[in-house]
């Protein structure tokens, strides 16, 4: 089983945690047209990288932010998600 | 079968046609190139030289012929699915499979088998009468059966599934069939090159060249090559490749693991799935379980295999048949699967003149290689996306137009 070290939680099993995929930039909702609301929701590189994404602790409800190898599964770095910072995460 | 054994331990090794050719120099042109030497891409050669008289084109593979997800899947053909795009595709291929053997003059050990996926819960249930009724509309044996009928086919099975789950009735697919998959790569891959295709292993594609927007050429760890059009089938991989022409895409990578048991006596001859316990199995000719779950949680471009996965897909398995706990998991291993928001494949055409893209297999490729061969054949060849996989464009995510597969992955969706 593999761990990993989360502030505040401490070392917990990566099965206690739900993948809540990369993180986005969302564009601003009032001016956002079709083509660039696709461009947000589908369309990215997903070739092999390391990447912000967010998973959920269930057991403690909080959500994380791991920078993450897609290569190699190697987590680089966790913090905690901030309040209302969707963009920066 | 004597005579013809003692002709062939005569014959000089290389007199006998090898399914996979030995190393030769890459020519500078061809009228086409295609990336990947699995199951589509060899398809793909085969029709291009078959259908269409294309024959100066060369496969590059950057392992072996059939080494990537084409030799990992679970070998099942079946063609129930819930969208009538998803159902006319999957049945053209079904068809095209049953001729195979004799196409090739290669026994591909193509065997119907009937295939049930049960349902635990109501809402499944519907979903099941769904897909019969879309179905049937199509002219495909697939009916809702009751639990006496699974029972009857599958005496081993626990259809209380151990008092948590029972099962309610299933939705049966007679056309359900498994197929040697290998022996399907190779089959297309010799036929390919009996008409003249050029298939070069261990050959990595390291870029693209364009021109004005339009493909001129491939960059290789083995020299360069000119050509117009370039056919990327390498499901996995594909975002790294359209990484190098800038084509955004909306794949993700997957990792999607299987096993099989030790070999016992045959006992069940149909094909078995659960999308609420998320397992599928069935027994292979030498008498082991195949199976496989849904794919691994998050991202990653990677073939490792996990304890995890062996331990959700056995406990699952143990709830159908009980006696599997007493079985050893001989093998387990994992393939990349690039999933798609729709669940359906995206074919054809790119913004970039002369590039094909034959992607976004998922869970769901293996089905669909003879078919999917042919009609990126016909798309190459004449430049006109083929009419069965039009709805599968990329562009259909900026329009708003997703096929909304559901029916696609037996599991996890």
């Amino acid at each position: 089983m593999k761990f990993v070290n989360c502030p505040l939680i401490g070392k917990r099993a990566l099965s206690e945690f739900t993948y809540g995929g990369v993180v986005k930039s969302e564009p601003d909702l009032e001016s956002v047209t079709d083509r660039e609301w696709a461009q947000f929701v589908f369309y990215r590189h997903s070739d092999p990288q390391i990447q912000f994404e967010w998973w959920y602790h269930r057991p403690t409800g909080i959500w994380f932010v791991f920078e993450r190898d897609t290569l190699t599964d190697r987590i680089e770095s966790i913090r905690m998600a901030q309040k209302g910072a969707v963009n920066d995460a | 079968m004597p005579l013809r054994l003692l002709k062939y331990a005569w014959k000089k090794p290389e007199e006998e046609l090898r399914f996979f050719p030995s190393e030769k120099p890459l020519k500078q042109s061809y009228d086409a190139v295609i990336i990947g030497g699995g199951g589509h891409g060899m398809a793909c050669a085969y029709y291009l030289a078959k259908e269409h008289g294309i024959t100066n084109v060369a496969v590059l593979e950057q392992g072996y012929i059939g080494g990537g997800n084409t030799g990992r899947n679970t070998t099942i053909v079946r063609s129930n699915y819930l969208t009538s795009e998803g159902v006319k595709f999957y049945d053209a291929s079904l068809k095209l499979f049953e001729d195979l053997s004799e196409d090739f003059d290669l026994n591909i050990f193509y065997s119907t088998r009937g295939h049930f996926t049960l349902a635990h819960t109501d809402s499944a249930m519907r979903t099941m009468r769904w897909r019969a009724e879309v179905n049937k509309h199509h002219g495909i044996r697939s009916d809702v059966v009751d639990v006496e009928t699974i029972q009857k086919d599958i005496p081993y099975m626990n259809v209380e599934c151990n008092g948590q789950h029972p099962v309610m009735g299933a939705l049966y697919h007679e056309p359900g069939a498994v197929a040697r998959h290998d022996a399907v790569a190779w089959g297309y891959a010799r036929g390919a090159q009996l008409r003249g295709v050029e298939i070069h292993q261990k050959t990595q594609v390291t870029g693209i060249q364009t021109q004005g927007g339009k493909v001129v050429g491939v960059q290789t760890n083995r020299g360069d090559i000119q050509t117009n059009k370039v056919i990327s089938m390498v499901a996995g991989s594909t975002p790294r490749i359209t990484r190098m022409l800038d084509i955004p895409t909306p794949i993700e990578v997957f990792p999607l693991q299987a096993c099989v048991t030790e070999p016992v006596k045959p006992f069940m001859n149909t094909i078995v799935v659960s999308g609420s316990l998320h397992v599928y199995v069935s027994q292979s000719s030498r008498g082991e379980l195949v199976m496989g779950a849904s794919v691994d949680p998050a991202e990653l471009h990677s073939t490792r295999s996990t304890l995890d996965f062996v331990e959700g897909l056995t406990d699952q398995m143990m709830d159908l048949f009980p006696f599997t706990s007493r079985l050893k998991i001989m093998r387990q291993w994992a393939g990349m699967s690039d999933i798609t928001p729709d669940f359906a494949p995206i074919m054809g055409k790119t913004p970039v003149e002369g590039f094909y893209l034959d992607s976004g297999w998922g869970t769901w490729g293996f089905k669909a290689t003879p078919i999917s061969g042919k009609t990126m054949a016909h798309t190459v060849a004449h430049d006109q996306v083929h009419e069965l996989i039009k709805p599968f464009a990329l562009d259909r995510f900026e329009n708003f137009k997703l096929v909304g597969e559901k029916g696609a992955a037996s599991v996890g969706h």
